[in-house]
């Protein structure tokens, strides 16, 4: 076939030194002190301090209120993640199987108004939502930091488009065989679906963990802070400050990136296979 | 109509013209359904009530408080009309903000597209070594917009950053923070570095979706690569990448809000912003609440627009057998 010239291999070397040094040049300098990096600035191999700084993130009580660590933000973190990608396909899930597989009036209109979700990102409403959110008493809440955000459509048209592709003889043998629409869901349709889901899962787990916006408009008790919120904090504590904590801000940000970076690594195929194939 | 759902393009089908099965579009979504009156209802139900509260009662709001005049103390709030829309956009920082706007999406989108489908290219070419670039390259898509911000930030800072010590050897005082440019340098190389792999990963299914045929008949019609890859590789690949362009845009319109609010610290005073962060200020630090949400309508009509845009490309291309 075709040639492979020395420069190809030299372009995607370059690429993916831009793409990966920073990441490890973030996490060997975590394991430096503060002091050091001040010194030095960023390194790239790592140093002696990691355990202490790790420690200290994890469990040191720190924030405005002094109430808050790292591992509760990472806990925190784990319940937006996994709520808002189980809370995604359960309602997705639903709401497509009744616009396949299923002859009623309004399905149009319907179809529609969930669709219009897609248009506008939560950015540009952020302000009402937050007033929504406040006449509700939904502030400082997991049912508020999640639910909101599940009112898009995104999964419900990969299902829709899922289900579609599901062979029609599926369901007449169904029929026959007496299943009513629930079962037929629950035990046909559901177990058909566990590879879609699966790359759903790590789409919107990624997507939950790393929210910002929303978590910093919905949490102003801390103890509902997310990783990503944490960020915020630590950066605004060491304005004015001698040395800043450099390496507990990366320490920091080596926690809010590993786990969305490993689930993404370790299920490489199915996760490109669900971003980008949505038409079987 | 119906069948534009699909968000991301399938890639494969768009490139090779193969016969398709008839489909009218008002037809129902399977040839047989069931037919009961209560139990679809009982299934749509949860998600409909989550979008009506989270995404039409605010959306009505926001058009709705658009055109009154907040009071700053909370005593009610009187109707001015259109005098939001038009104090915001005859406002001068308005005005430069959406020009730095615009800019910003240009270059990100041109930059984070053109790096993106460099490396696809060369990436599908080589075969030693193709998974470990390919993790390489995707890996960074797992990161989150603020912990880039504050990696950027890092690179970037006046004391420890390599990018200062980088400039400087150009003879360049690099100030980010504090010098309007630089700081747009900063927020313009971190927003592009994000969005790299996921134009990555696009591009690249979208070129191995090329059916082996097509390459080999190419490989003896074009000796030359470059010619090679202007006249078939990119045609072919005209589908992912407008698709793309509009991701792009909406990217760099909104998702980059983590990057500049952890780059610029709260401290806007003379730094480049994008017109989403200033929705966020009026609303949430101005206390402009008719103000911000002027600007929010003005923000939805364009993503509205661009989304349109979209799918119409989609549907053009996709028709779901």
């Amino acid at each position: 076939m075709q040639k492979i010239k020395p420069l190809d291999h030299l372009i995607l070397i370059l690429g993916a030194a831009i793409l990966i040094v920073p990441v490890l040049m973030a996490f060997a300098s975590s394991t430096h002190s503060a002091a050091e990096i001040h010194m030095n600035g960023l390194y790239l191999a790592p140093g002696s301090e990691g355990v202490a700084t790790y420690h200290k993130v994890l469990t040191q009580r720190g924030g405005f209120t002094g109430e808050v660590t790292g591992a509760r933000m990472l806990l925190n973190s784990l319940i937006l993640g996994v709520g808002f990608a189980v809370g995604k396909i359960v309602l997705s899930m639903m709401a497509a199987y009744a616009l396949v597989y299923f002859r009623f009036r309004l399905a149009t209109p319907i179809f529609w108004a969930i669709f219009t979700t897609l248009l506008l990102p939560l950015e540009v409403r952020i302000m009402p939502s937050y007033q929504v959110m406040s006449q509700l008493h939904l502030l400082n809440t997991y049912t508020g930091l999640i639910v909101p955000l599940l009112a898009s459509a995104t999964g419900t048209f990969y299902f829709r488009q899922f289900f579609k592709s599901v062979p029609d003889e599926l369901l007449e043998a169904a029929r026959i065989d007496g299943a009513g629409p629930v079962r037929f869901f629950i035990d046909i349709l559901v177990p058909l679906s566990r590879t879609m889901m699966a790359a759903i899962f790590i789409i919107m787990f990624v997507y939950g963990w790393n929210q910002y916006l929303w978590p910093m408009l919905m949490t102003t008790d801390e103890g509902f802070f997310t990783l990503m919120r944490g960020i915020k904090t630590i950066l605004q504590v060491w304005v004015g400050s001698q040395i800043p904590d450099y390496n507990e801000a990366f320490a920091l940000a080596v926690l809010a990136m590993l786990p969305p970076l490993l689930v993404v690594l370790v299920f490489q195929r199915m996760f490109i296979k669900g971003l980008t194939e949505s038409d079987k | 109509m119906t069948d534009t759902a699909a968000l991301p393009p399938g890639p494969a089908p768009q490139a090779v013209r193969r016969p398709r099965k008839p489909h009218p579009p008002a037809a129902p979504a399977k040839r047989v359904q069931f037919d009961r009156p209560l139990t679809p209802w009982l299934f749509v139900l949860p998600q409909l009530l989550v979008v009506a509260i989270f995404f039409y009662w605010p959306s009505v709001q926001a058009v709705n408080s658009s055109f009154y005049l907040e009071d700053p103390f909370g005593f009610g709030a009187s109707f001015v009309g259109i005098d939001n829309y038009r104090e915001a956009l005859s406002s001068r920082e308005y005005r430069t903000i959406a020009a730095f706007t615009a800019g910003f999406c240009a270059l990100v989108t041109g930059l984070a597209l053109g790096i993106g489908l460099l490396l696809a290219v060369k990436a599908d070419k080589v075969i030693r070594g193709a998974s470990a670039y390919k993790t390489a390259l995707i890996a960074v898509y797992a990161i989150a917009p603020p912990v880039t911000g504050l990696i950027g930030m890092m690179f970037f800072d006046m004391h420890i950053g390599p990018f200062k010590d980088l400039a400087a050897l150009f003879g360049h005082d690099l100030r980010v923070g504090i010098d309007y440019d630089d700081t747009a340098l900063a927020l313009v190389t971190v927003a592009v570095w994000k969005q790299i792999p996921y134009n990555f990963i696009f591009f690249l299914s979208g070129l191995q979706s090329v059916p082996v045929a097509v390459r080999e008949a190419a490989l003896l019609d074009a000796r030359s690569g470059w010619r090679r890859f202007r006249d078939i590789t990119l045609p072919l690949l005209a589908p992912t990448a407008f698709f793309l362009l509009v991701i792009n845009i909406t990217y760099s319109l909104f998702d980059t809000f983590a990057i500049i609010d952890v780059m610029v610290k709260d401290k806007p005073a003379n730094n480049p912003m994008t017109l989403v962060y200033k929705v966020y200020l009026d609303g949430f630090k101005g206390n402009d609440i008719g103000g911000s949400s002027a600007q929010s309508v003005i923000l939805m009509l364009v993503v509205a627009a661009l989304t349109i845009v979209q799918f119409r490309l989609i549907e053009r291309r996709v028709h779901y057998g």
